[in-house]
Parts: C-alpha cells; structure tokens; sequence
C-alpha cells in the first residue's frame, strides 16, 4: 500500500473525533417544542359542561387577559393528583378554564366537590372535539394562552409542583 | 471487604496491565527478552479483572447496599437473576465487565499463541496491556463500582423495569464478549505492522478470534433485537437507532475481515487491507461504546448523559485508533503485495464482499454520525431514519446476498467459471420467484420481493459447495460456511417476507369482541388484574384460532413499584409460519381497550437464520481449532 491513502484512516478519524468533541462540547438540546406555539387556539363553541357553570368558547380565550386552559376528565387519575396544583395557581391570580373531555355533569359535579374548583368557565366536550383541535393526545394537559387567544406554551401530562414556578412565568410573560 | 477485595484486584490488575505494557515497549533493562514474563503477567491481570467482576456480582447478589451502585440499581425484592444481571444493567458495572472481557481475552492470548512470531507477539502483548491500562484508569478514576455508601441506604431504587427480563443476562454479556474479542484482532494488527510480518500465520493466529467475536456479536445482535422486538411492544424488529447501528458496525467490520482473513491465510494476499479491517473492526467497538456511554446520541439505550465520562472515553478512543492508524499511515507503505489474482477468482469475489460489506458499513456510520455533522456545521437538527438506510443499504445487500451464490464456487487465484453451470437451477428458480412476485399481488415493496427471490436463490446455492465432496471428508469449516451462507438466505427471506406480507390492527375492543387478522380470528376474552414478584398488572386474555385449536395469549400492561414504570408486555404465539404479536394498550374510558396486534408471517425465519449464522460460525471455529490443535501436536 502506497500514496495518500494510507493516510486517509487518520485523516477520517480526525474529522470525526473533531464532530464527537464538537458534540460533547454543546450537549444537544432534547426538549420539542410543540409546534402549536405560537398558533392561534382553534375555533369552537362549547356547551355548558355544567348547569349552573358558564360555558367556554374560542371567543372567551381572546378577551384581553392570559389564561391557563386545562384539558382535563374526572376519570383520569392523574388529573385528581394536579388538582391542588390548579388550585394553587388560581390563588396565585392565574386565571384557569377548563375542558372537560367526554364527561358527564354528575362525574364532574362529584369530581370538582371533591377535589376544588378552580376554573371559571368549563367547556363539555363530549367527543373529544375540542381536545383534538388543540392538538391534544391525552388527559391532562395545560396550554397557556395568551390575551389575543395566541397558544404560548403546552405541556403534556399532569402538573407537577417543580412545573408551578415555569407556568406562573409562562402566564406573566404572555401579559 | 468484598468491595475492598474487589477494588484492590482492580489497581493491581492496572499496575500488572503498565507492567505488560513496559515488558513490551519499555527501554531495555525492562524490556523483556523471549514471551515468558508478558504471557505470565497477562494471565496473572486476565484472573485479577475476573475476581473483581466475581466480587460485583457477589455484591449485586447479597444486595449489598453499603454499596453505591447496589443501592442506586438492585433492590432486595427482585427475583435473583436480575440482581445477578443488574451488576452489568449499569454503567459501572458494564464497563467492569467491558474491561475483565479485556484481560480475560488478554489472558486466552497469552495462553494458547504459540506459534506467532516472538515480536509480533510481545507487541500484540503490548498494545494488549496499552488498551487495559486506558480502561482500567477510566474504571478507576471516573467509574469506580466499588465506592461505598455511607450511611448505607434501607434500600435499593430497583433496576429500570425494562430491563428486568432474561434478555439483560445475555444480551450485554454476549455483545461485550464480541465487542471486545475484537480487541485481540486490533492488538495483533499493531503487532504485525511493528514487526511488519503480516502474514499467513498472523492471519491464522487472529482467525479464532474474530470468528469467535464475530458469532458473539451475532447471537448479541440477535438477542438484542428480540428482545428490543418483544419488550417495547412496537412490533419490529430493527429502528436503526444509533445504538443498534453502534452494535452493527463492529459486526459489519468484522464480517468482512472475516473473509479477508481467509485471503491472506490461503493466499498471503490483501495484507494491508486485512490488517486495516482487523484495526475498524475494535475501532468501531470502541466508538459504539462511547455512543452508548456518552449518550450523546437520543436513543433507547441512553441511560444517563453523562459529557465527562464521554470526553475520557473520547480521549482514550482517539489515543488508541490515532496511534493505530499512524502506525498504519507509516508501516503499510512497506509491506510487500502479495501474490496477484485474476478478476475472476476466489480471491476476487472475496474483495467484492469485503467492498460492498465496507460500503454498508460506511452508510450506516454516516447515517449515524450525519445529523451531528450538519448540526455541527449548519446548526440544523435533523434525524436519519429507516427510509434512508432500507433504501441505501437495501440494494447493496441483495447485491452482497447474489456474490455470496457465486463466489465460493470460484476457485482461489484463476477460474474458468466452470462450477458456475451449477447456478442454472438455483438462478431460475429466483428469476421465476420475481416474476411471480411481481405480476401476482399488487402493491408491496419492490426491494422485499426481489430480497425473496434472492433468498430463495441464495438457500438452493449455498448447498453447491458441497457437490462432489465426500460428506465425510468435508472440512468442518467448509460446512460452517454452508450453515452460515443457508442462514444468510433464511433471515434474508425472514426479513423481506415480514415486510412484504405483515398485517396490522390497532382497535378499540370490549370483553367479548372479535378482530380478525391475516389468517387468525381473535376474540378478546377477558382483562383481569396480575401480580408478580416486585410488580402489578393489567392482563387481558385474547383467544386466537386460525380454524384449528385456540391458543390463548395474556399481553400485560405493567405497572412496576420500584422504580414506578410502566411497560407493556406483549404476547407473541409463534408458529411455524410466523408470529402472531398482541399488545393491550389502555383503557379508552368507556369500557374499551385498545388492542393492538400484528401477524407477521415469515418472521420466524429471520430467528431462525440469525441463529444458523451463528452456528455456521461455530463450525468454521471448531473446526479450524481442532484443526490447528491436531498440527500442533503432530509435530
């Protein structure tokens, strides 16, 4: 063997480790970003979810003031374990409204009595219509939407407190 | 003290590596003459690393949890097999069995080479020792297993959930032990170019080895692959994750030097070629370590990220293949060509196996590292997927997969092409399996019904070796190959029959519901609470009858408490023609669950062919062994 090529392996190898340093040197970054931000939240008209609690639609989210819009179903355990975490928020000052997703005003009666009620309007989404619209896969899930009605921040799966302090400035940011 | 016992074996198996390394390449009142005192420290360093890993897994097995890596990784409820394989489901520990695999192969080498040449051998010995002392620092400087916990912990956070199941046993083990075989082919290479003997006998001293790792690595990709198949419950079988790729490319490599190995023991050809492959093929283990272990790459397999280990990792792999391949760049150009041969040759079809093999290779590497480079000099994240690698590699296969028909007809150095008569058969038979495939059902995959038709091809001829030969007389090896050759063309058809003839439901199903599926009609009986040792589950009955008997299958949903995970566990009834694989998903909230199941015919031949492969390799190794053993001892 003759020539450059034998020095090719070396030369390869250098490129490489030098795009492995690169790499170790800016870790990539893993969060998706949803590619709902910064669309506005779809349109829908939503019956009241329960007698007596005003009802929520698209026209609601766009009325000037930052909202917290939390999809949500009394059957879904997870949802019962952020229910305080809601609560927490809402004495915070956050506006929260809900979505309540194929439910049934005696569940969700029963559910809110027993775990609070923090949302000022519930909408009754019987066939996950709404829910699907935001692009939501499961219960629960929080977007934080802006006084323009603009999607500003979704996160997937139930609140956690170390999320509180995140959402609280995604709510302030969105002013 | 078992810990103790256990640290203190490694820093004296270190200091023995150093000494190893002195005895090789030192200045010469160290230096030692003759192989005695390399190959006696060798073997005292191989059972040193070895005692230590004994003394993990004793550890791991009394739940020892004044121990650090006990206690973050077992619990004292887990069924004892998966306390003995959590003291390799972890960093730390894999890098202890990564570094006594080293030592143990180390150890082998220094015991069975005798009749290497002197020099050739004590500088394998040393760069042996050169290649332990690196991951022995790394083991003790940044990766100690051994470090106490104090106040010891009440009690373990338990194994990652996915993990407990048999396929941890043996998938690492078997992996590392191909991985790392690799080494001994690496570290006679260097010693070769020291020396600049590479010749026949170097390529029969190394042959063992890498067909040794080479059956490792493919009973480890298998496993791995089945396990990866039946564990996560999304019904295949390859992703092309960059972890599955980082257990590939080593494979790939050392495929290739396997033949280019019998080239240069037959033939004394391909030198510099086959001691360059012989370099990739412990080259590309070493990067596919620091990919798992760094975790810099997203993959199922990242368990923790980790940039400081990756960057000692990183040091010691550019050390080691930097000096390698510098070596190379300036000893190659010395060695002299070897005997020249005719374009249609033995050798000649070995040299187009090694190509195409070194192109797969090269799109997998690239695919692999691709969005790195262009984040790196664009700053736009992309991934690479199946499409680009089915679509790139696919084609080079069938090509590899035709060549693999003809070339062990050839003759080595000449051929007049005269066994090539034999392909008439087997070749109609393909042409018409095309052609069927191509007019008969619409739709499907082109690449997987010419990949068929090229199975079907492949398995008649890979038996044509054999015409004329006396059975009895056969060399074992010759039938390894056979077996190996038949087993490429059974998983081919494996891998393309799956692909072209799968069906697929995913439903919302009641108790008491019926899917029906390819040839299968499933009712889904029943979903019932279970309970195992340290988890709970969800365990739905499906009955499924294809006309005859009913057989009965319990796809889970897992919920395990320590750590708290929950995974599917799906239910797979195999059959001659193929596997019917269910999964249970969750409750949709109105009394329905979604089932989801896949029939997929054909599949059982890819497991099938994995395992031929490996036993073909078997063969060849028995019966070049036993071989080399019967030489040595007529003398």
């Amino acid at each position: 063997m003759s020539g450059w090529t034998r020095f090719l392996p070396i030369a390869l190898l250098a490129l490489i480790v030098g795009a492995l340093v690169w790499r170790l040197a800016n870790p990539p970054d893993t969060t998706v970003q949803s590619a709902l931000i910064g669309k506005p939240v779809p349109e829908f008209e939503a019956p009241p979810a329960l007698p007596g609690k005003p009802p929520l639609s698209s026209a609601e989210l766009a009325d000037g003031k930052p909202k917290l819009v939390n999809i949500f179903a009394s059957w879904c355990l997870p949802c019962i374990a952020e229910a305080p975490l809601l609560a927490e928020l809402s004495r915070q000052g956050v506006p929260i409204v809900g979505i309540a997703v194929r439910d049934r005003p005696e569940d969700l009666a029963r559910f809110l009595q027993e775990h609070g009620d923090p949302f000022e309007r519930i909408a009754a989404d019987p066939q996950s219509k709404i829910q699907l619209a935001f692009g939501s896969a499961g219960v629960p899930e929080t977007f934080v939407v802006d006084g323009r009605g603009i999607i500003r921040m979704q996160h997937v799966g139930a609140i956690e407190p170390d999320d509180l302090p995140r959402l609280a400035r995604a709510v302030e940011a969105a002013r | 003290m078992i810990a103790e016992a256990g640290l203190a074996a490694l820093w004296l198996a270190a200091a023995l590596a150093l000494l190893q390394l002195f005895l090789a390449f030192g200045p010469a009142p160290v230096r030692a003459e003759g192989t005695a005192p390399v190959r006696a420290v060798a073997i005292a360093q191989g059972t040193l690393t070895l005692f230590a890993m004994a003394m993990l897994v004793a550890l791991f097995l009394r739940t020892d949890l004044s121990v650090l890596l006990v206690a973050q990784n077992s619990h004292s409820a887990k069924p004892w097999l998966y306390k003995l394989a959590g003291a390799w489901g972890n960093h730390e520990g894999s890098m202890l069995l990564w570094v006594t695999v080293l030592g143990l192969s180390g150890a082998i080498l220094a015991i069975f080479s005798r009749r290497l040449d002197t020099r050739t051998f004590r500088s394998a010995m040393g760069a042996q020792g050169a290649l332990a002392l690196g991951f022995f620092a790394f083991l003790l400087l940044a990766s100690n297993p051994f470090a106490r916990l104090n106040p010891p912990a009440a009690e373990g956070r338990g194994l990652n959930p996915l993990l407990q199941d048999p396929g941890l046993v043996f998938h690492p083990p078997t992996l590392y032990l191909g991985y790392v075989g690799l080494s001994v082919a690496f570290s006679l290479a260097v010693g070769a170019l020291i020396s600049g003997r590479v010749d026949s006998a170097l390529a029969k001293a190394m042959r063992p080895w890498v067909l040794g790792a080479w059956v490792l690595l493919t009973i480890g990709i298998a496993a791995g692959s089945y396990w990866a198949y039946y564990e996560l419950g999304w019904g295949g079988w390859w992703f092309w994750d960059p972890v599955e790729n980082a257990s590939l490319m080593p494979w790939l490599a050392a495929t290739a030097l396997l033949h280019s190995i019998n080239v240069l023991a037959a033939r004394d050809s391909l030198r510099a070629w086959t001691v360059m492959l012989a370099m990739v093929g412990f080259s590309m283990s070493m990067v596919g370590t620091f990919l798992v272990r760094s975790g810099i790459l997203t993959s199922v397999h990242a368990f923790a990220v980790d940039p400081q280990r990756g960057t000692f990792i990183l040091v010691l792999l550019s050390f080691y293949i930097g000096a390698a391949f510098a070596l190379f760049a300036i000893r190659s150009g010395k060695l002299a060509e070897g005997p020249r041969f005719e374009l249609v040759s033995r050798e000649a079809a070995l040299v187009g196996n090694n190509l195409l093999l070194t192109v797969i290779l090269g799109i997998v590497f690239v695919g692999t590292l691709y969005p790195l480079f262009v984040e790196a000099v664009t700053g736009d994240k992309l991934s690479v997927g199946p499409p680009y690698f089915n679509t790139v590699a696919g084609p080079i296969a069938l090509v590899l997969a035709l060549l693999v028909a003809i070339g062990p007809l050839l003759s080595w150095r000449r051929d007049s092409g005269g066994k090539l008569k034999r392909l008439v058969i087997p070749a109609l038979v393909g042409l018409t399996l095309v052609v069927v495939l191509l007019l008969a059902p619409p739709g499907g995959h082109l690449l997987s019904k010419l990949g068929l038709a090229i199975a079907a091809m492949l398995a008649i001829a890979s038996f044509l070796p054999l015409a004329g030969r006396k059975f009895r007389r056969t060399p074992l090896s010759v039938w390894g190959m056979v077996v190996a050759h038949f087993g490429v063309a059974v998983a081919l058809a494996g891998m393309a029959g799956s692909t072209l003839l799968s069906k697929e439901v995913l439903t919302a199903a009641r108790p008491g519901d019926r899917v029906a599926i390819g040839p299968w009609l499933v009712e889904f009986h029943s979903i019932m609470p279970a309970a195992g040792p340290n988890w709970t589950a969800l365990e739905a009955e499906l009955r499924a009858s294809r006309g005859g008997g009913v057989e009965i299958l319990k796809p889970q949903v897992r919920f395990y408490t320590d750590p708290p995970t929950e995974t599917s566990e799906a239910a797979i009834e195999t059959v001659m023609s193929g596997q019917l694989y269910t999964v249970v998903g969750r409750a949709t909230g109105d009394g329905r669950w979604q089932l989801r199941l896949w029939w997929k015919p054909l599949i059982t031949l890819l497991w099938l062919g994995a395992a031929l492969i490996a036993l073909g390799g078997l063969l060849a190794l028995v019966g070049r062994a036993s071989r080399g053993w019967r030489k040595e001892h007529q003398r």
